[in-house]
């Protein structure tokens, strides 16, 4: 018992740090952001980028988390795997909305429309819908809707390349692959910073999240307890 | 195939859960070849869940079920030793009574058209018109079919699930007859069951299910109908 | 007693679909209405005066649109049979390996949809007056390879959906996602053999490999993930 209690007293700790650290990135980032060079044909639009991307690889990281929880819940019977799954299935519907948001914003300012079939906008667009349909499944999929969700969530990690190639070929052309080794190097420091805050970010709300459904699973067991220790008193 | 095996199915701290719902808690108990064990118990005592755990079709939160030494489980060969009547009866209302055995025997790698017929024959279902489907079978010839297909493959443990609930008393009677002679021929055979009384006619071991814990369990020679009602009453008082 | 093989299983299985459906014919029927009423709807919502021809890519876009919906239709009726009197329960029960008895349901399930989409297509080329001839062989391969691609998902979803209250509204929510890509390949693929300017065949080559490939994957996952996803907690 005592043990359990310095053990999760450390763990916490741990969260705290990282907490405080995350929230700290983030005003070091906005400022390094802001002082970043001013890209020559966008201007301050370019900015964006800096949000961007890092929850566009949120949200493809947020799949595979999905799936890997997943797999571990399918052959191992983990509950902590579901619990994973799940969190990160909810991170990946949230930043996934954020690349939906923030996509379209750069496509207006840059191409002067909301929505091109861009090879990695289309394929972001199918990753958050499959995380959307994860949690469709697991909440009106009935009894088995736990397991038809995990294996929804191992067809879309499988998924991920078919449709990253796929669509690669549809569209053809893709003029900015290599956005980022292109960075002027003013760039470059404040977006791998920014990459490296939203995942730590990522990774408080992950933690957080998965507490709570533990926590929920506790409650869940103390109230058996209960009923247990009343019914088997006459 | 002989049925000389003596293994006995065993339930050690089994417990389950579902969700929110602790089904079966702490269940310790064991199931003998050559006896009839009724599982009796008010409505969501676990009767059910019971059933479903020694079908291996799901799996104890807790503990552990065997048979003999080896463990049942999702992945296990055992489960073909198994034979399962539930209230539904299991078979492809498409299909005659002769298809949907023929295609179960295959699954089951036995190719004997004899061995079909027979059990045709025993359960009364060798007169029906050949081909017709088995959807339009009156429950009673449904369940005779079902019992048929769960004993095609010569099982070891023979599991009802309120076999008797929608027969008329002739079929009640019928099948309790098929019982007790798949008891004498030394399988091992779990009933569960609302009806006392079919209980009581039947069964040399009386289980007594409460808020998913065994109330009561106990095996005699045989029950009076009055003894399996007073059991049943002292088990279950205080829970309705 | 031997044990029957793997293969042998599957086919029984596959055989027992097959057979009823063959009497019953009511997979074909319904899923071919709908289909070929999906195609109408099209044709209606697409062709305006007198202008009756549309381009390739519309009428590959119009096939495979067809083939999702009511394939869809078919895929939420494949575990009717099973879900009636619980049949599933004595199929679990019996010593078949459960990835055989996927992949008996997928064999019997691609083949009645196969078979409509054999159907269809003749269809939509009168409808279209689309050059179906050049490359019949091929169509009928790419046809095969996006049904079997479809519908290893759509099995697999359909099984873990047997005792959900919502289960043919959620269906084609949950799979549409996932076989994009298969959307995708199959109707590129399409659109260039109906193409009859197209002298570059490379694209079809290239998009029915993609599609075998993506079989493989979908056919895999499937073959591993349905006993755990099938069975009772």
């Amino acid at each position: 018992m005592l043990s359990m209690m310095s053990s999760s007293r450390k763990s916490g700790a741990a969260f705290l740090v990282g907490l405080l650290l995350t929230m700290q990135g983030f005003f070091v980032v906005t400022f390094l952001v802001a002082n970043a060079p001013l890209e020559k044909t966008m201007g301050a639009v370019q900015k964006i980028f800096y949000f961007h991307v890092p929850c566009a690889w949120l949200l493809m990281l947020s799949t595979f988390a999905c799936a890997g929880g997943s797999l571990a819940y399918l052959f191992r019977g983990s509950e902590r795997g579901d619990r994973l799954a799940l969190s990160s299935a909810e991170l990946g519907v949230l930043f996934g909305l954020c690349v939906m948001v923030t996509g379209p914003l750069w496509a207006r300012a840059a191409w002067g429309v909301f929505w091109t079939w861009d090879v990695r906008l289309t394929s972001s667009l199918l990753l958050w819908l499959m995380l959307i349909a994860y949690g469709l499944a697991r909440r009106y999929g009935g009894e088995g809707g736990r397991r038809l969700a995990a294996a929804l969530a191992l067809f879309a990690a499988a998924d991920v390349p078919l449709v990253y190639l796929s669509v690669n070929v549809w569209r053809g052309l893709h003029p900015n692959t290599k956005t980022v080794s292109s960075l002027a190097p003013g760039m470059r420091w404040p977006f791998f910073l920014s990459l490296a805050i939203f995942s730590a970010l990522w990774g408080v709300l992950l933690v957080l999240r998965m507490r709570v459904e533990r926590t929920q699973a506790r409650l869940v067991e103390l109230a058996i307890t209960v009923e247990d220790a009343e019914g088997r008193s006459p | 195939m002989g049925l000389t095996s003596d293994r006995v199915l065993r339930l050690v701290n089994v417990g389950k859960t579902f969700g929110r719902h602790r089904a079966l808690a702490d269940v310790s108990l064991a199931f003998v070849p050559g006896r009839v064990a009724a599982v009796l118990g008010p409505n969501g005592a676990g009767k059910s869940t019971l059933l479903g755990l020694l079908s291996t079709l799901s799996q104890p939160s807790q503990g552990r079920i065997t048979l003999g030494d080896e463990e049942l489980s999702r992945h296990s060969p055992l489960r073909a030793t198994i034979g399962y009547v539930g209230h539904e009866p299991g078979v492809y209302g498409d299909l005659s009574a002769r298809q949907n055995l023929r295609l179960f025997a295959s699954l089951y790698g036995m190719a004997s058209a004899e061995r079909i017929d027979e059990m045709l024959a025993r359960v009364g279902l060798d007169g029906v018109r050949r081909e017709a489907a088995a959807r339009t079978f009156s429950r009673g010839m449904l369940q005779r079919l079902a019992l048929a297909r769960a004993l095609l493959h010569e099982p070891e443990i023979l599991l009802f699930d309120e076999p008797g609930a929608a027969l008329d008393p002739a079929g009640a009677a019928w099948l309790a007859g098929e019982l007790q002679r798949e008891r004498e021929a030394g399988r091992l055979v779990v009933l569960v069951t609302h009806d006392l009384a079919a209980a009581a006619a039947i069964a040399t071991h009386v289980v007594v299910l409460r808020r998913g814990r065994v109330a009561r369990d106990e095996a005699r020679a045989s029950f009076s109908a009055d003894e399996v009602r007073r059991i049943y009453e002292e088990a279950t008082r205080g829970s309705t | 007693m031997a044990a029957p093989s793997w293969a042998c299983q599957a086919a029984r299985i596959a055989w027992k679909d097959l057979h009823i459906e063959g009497r019953s014919r009511e997979v074909v029927t319904t899923m071919g209405f709908m289909a070929a009423l999906v195609v109408l709807v099209f044709s209606f919502a697409f062709i305006s005066g007198q202008e009756v021809t549309v381009g390739p890519d519309v009428v590959a876009g119009i096939l495979w649109v067809a083939v999702l919906f009511s394939g869809t239709v078919a895929l939420s009726r494949t575990f009717d049979r099973e879900r009636e009197s619980e049949a599933i329960r004595s199929l679990l029960l019996s010593p078949a390996p459960r990835s055989a008895i996927y992949a008996g349901k997928l064999a019997a399930t691609a083949l009645i949809m196969f078979l409509v989409e054999l159907l269809l297509t003749p269809l939509l080329a009168a409808l279209f007056s689309a050059a179906i001839t050049p490359h019949a062989l091929w169509l009928g391969l790419l046809l095969l390879l996006g049904t079997i691609g479809f519908s290893s998902v759509g099995v697999l979803f359909s099984a873990a959906l047997l005792r959900a209250r919502s289960r043919d509204a959620l269906l084609g929510a949950l799979l549409f996602p996932i076989v994009i890509p298969v959307l995708l390949a199959a109707s590129r693929a399409t659109a260039t053999l109906l193409d009859p300017t197209a002298s570059d065949l490379e694209p079809a080559l290239f998009w029915t490999r993609f599609l075998a490939a993506l079989d493989v994957v979908f056919v895999v996952v499937g073959l591993w993930s349905f006993e755990p996803v099938v069975m009772g907690e």
